[in-house]
């Protein structure tokens, strides 16, 4: 096992200077925990029209779970909800490549750094927490807002 | 730094009957095993007595009149008379085997959901546990007070990882039903001050109920001395097989109290309108019990006896002062429990600065070193002390100086990855 395919520092570095971290106003807030290592997260979603204009969250958790809501953040803040939606889907895919992924760096910037975490199914959950509370949110806020959709 | 050890086990003869403890891990990196709170290893004797069962022994158990089927009912029945010699039971009809501590748990608690007066927990009952208690001590109890209407209460923890006992007579009172206790904390590690819980418990005509899953590995585990009325504990943690628990009953209550599951085995007769019981310990194991991995807890008593369980106490005692005093070497090092090695068992919880547990835990698995990072199904106490998880270092007989060193200068490691 080589300890760096994991702890990129790209990772790293987000871990150590979080973007976006703390919340602010949102639309729709949620709370999700990882209940096999007590890693939490309460997330926001802020959305115009069809536009992520803040996704904000306070989180604990290990470096791979607070790394990649910072990467979340700087991912779909933004976007359109339908252009987030997609880049939230190609890291699910790349977080279930087993190892085998690269990621499309052109969708995914620096989350492409989180291939390595693949590998390790008792992280991967890590990994997700933060997309996973954002696409609740997202949902209920769509719900919310339905012309959105149009 | 010198440190004298004393009571230390042979560890090299110890750890060659162990074949899992000789693995390399990450291509050379010898296992450093410290999950023990959590599963123990097995040696070969064990796993001997696991093929020899099922290569020339293996058949049902109480039921059939042919060879095999009498072997196997006296290896089963016999690995029950060396648990009841192993906890000094006064008779081997107090032993019941379970599949787990959980599931010996949740038996008592159901045999007082369904028990007639005295023993019978109501609406007007109350109960009371402890908030170091694993989960498996919290869950069966909860839903027991939600379906009687019984209140639960618990005592709290004092800053250094105690049970606070100032409130004893307040929590412990003429309502109370049933007190459930750990004897050692899987996460604090702290061993609890039994006879006083048993006695203010015994006043006021409480059942007490043990949960010796940490104890029963590492220590003498005496029913009578302990006063209780019942103990749990499982075998996994012991050398033995996983599937394997024990609920050790005092006969009288278990005569009194009713059968939870219903099925084979437990019964005397059986017609279409109504069944009667088969007498303890066979009314409480309906269905085909785990017969071989009775077997096994058997093996494992016997090599647990062959070294003796004060010894083993003994080493341990040796490696947690060790361990303790080496840990609090670390800076940003805090640990969760006692920071001293009296009354307190070989699991030791601990934080390092603010890196993560799961990070930590990661670290050192690159380095061949097995923890256990997270809530250790006690998640209770993470509330009380303010963190959200911890890494768990926990020894068995089997575990060397050299391996707390290890860890020491795997935490070293993981501060400079981190840092």
């Amino acid at each position: 096992m080589k300890l760096d395919s994991m702890y990129q520092d790209i990772i790293l570095d987000h871990y150590r200077n979080p973007h976006g971290k703390g919340l602010r106003d949102g639309d729709v807030e949620v709370h999700h925990v990882n209940p096999t290592c007590g890693d939490e997260i309460t997330l926001r979603v802020k959305l115009d029209g069809p536009t992520v204009v803040d996704v904000s969250y306070e989180s604990q958790g290990c470096s791979i779970s607070q790394a990649s809501a910072s990467v979340l953040n700087d991912l779909v803040v933004g976007k359109t909800v339908g252009e987030a939606q997609a880049v939230q889907e190609a890291f699910l895919e790349l977080m279930q490549s087993k190892g085998q992924g690269e990621g499309d760096e052109e969708v995914l910037e620096d989350a492409v750094a989180f291939a390595g975490v693949s590998k390790y199914p008792a992280r991967v959950k890590c990994a997700l927490l933060s997309w996973m509370a954002w696409k609740d949110a997202t949902a209920q806020a769509l719900a919310q807002h339905p012309a959105v959709n149009d | 730094m010198t440190h004298t050890f004393t009571g230390l086990l042979d560890t090299d003869a110890i750890r060659k009957d162990f074949p899992v403890l000789q693995r390399l891990l990450h291509d050379d990196k010898p296992l450093v095993y410290l999950d023990n709170a959590a599963t123990s290893q097995k040696p070969r004797q064990v796993l001997e007595a696991l093929t020899a069962y099922y290569e020339r022994h293996n058949a049902n158990v109480h039921r059939g009149v042919h060879v095999l089927a009498e072997e196997a009912t006296a290896l089963y029945e016999g690995a029950r008379d060396k648990v009841a010699a192993f906890v000094n039971a006064p008779s081997r009809n107090e032993v019941i085997f379970t599949k787990n501590a959980s599931e010996s748990l949740n038996l008592v608690a159901n045999m007082l959901a369904w028990a007639e007066e005295p023993y019978r927990v109501d609406a007007d009952s109350e109960i009371v546990i402890t908030e170091m208690e694993h989960h498996s001590n919290i869950v069966p109890w909860q839903l027991l007070s939600q379906r009687s209407g019984a209140k639960l209460k618990w005592f709290g923890l004092t800053d250094e990882g105690r049970l606070d006992l100032s409130n004893i007579d307040e929590l412990i009172t003429e309502k109370t039903k049933v007190v459930s206790f750990t004897l050692v904390s899987n996460l604090l590690g702290t061993v609890n001050p039994v006879e006083t819980i048993v006695r203010k418990a015994q006043s006021v005509g409480a059942l007490v109920v043990i949960d010796a899953s940490q104890a029963a590995p590492h220590m003498v585990l005496d029913v009578q001395a302990l006063e209780a009325d019942f103990v749990a504990f499982t075998g996994h943690k012991m050398l033995a097989p996983t599937g394997i628990g024990v609920l050790w009953g005092r006969q009288e209550l278990l005569e009194d109290l009713p059968p939870f599951l219903g099925g084979g085995e437990m019964i005397e007769t059986v017609t279409m309108g109504s069944s009667t019981y088969a007498p303890a310990p066979h009314k409480f194991e309906a269905g085909t019990p785990p017969i071989a991995q009775a077997v096994g807890l058997g093996a494992a008593i016997d090599y647990l006896q062959g070294i003796g369980m004060e010894k083993i106490a003994a080493h341990e005692h040796a490696i947690t002062e060790y361990a303790v005093e080496r840990l609090l070497e670390v800076p940003d090092l805090r640990i969760i429990g006692p920071r001293t090695a009296v009354d307190r068992g070989a699991a030791i919880s601990f934080t390092l600065g603010d890196i993560h547990p799961h990070d930590v835990g990661q670290v050192l698995d690159e380095q061949g070193i097995a923890v256990r990072v997270g809530h250790h199904c006690a998640r209770p106490v993470c509330l009380r002390y303010g963190i959200p998880a911890t890494t768990r270092a926990s020894f068995y007989l089997y575990s060397t100086p050299g391996e707390v060193d290890a860890l020491i200068d795997g935490l070293h490691h993981v501060r400079n990855f981190f840092g």
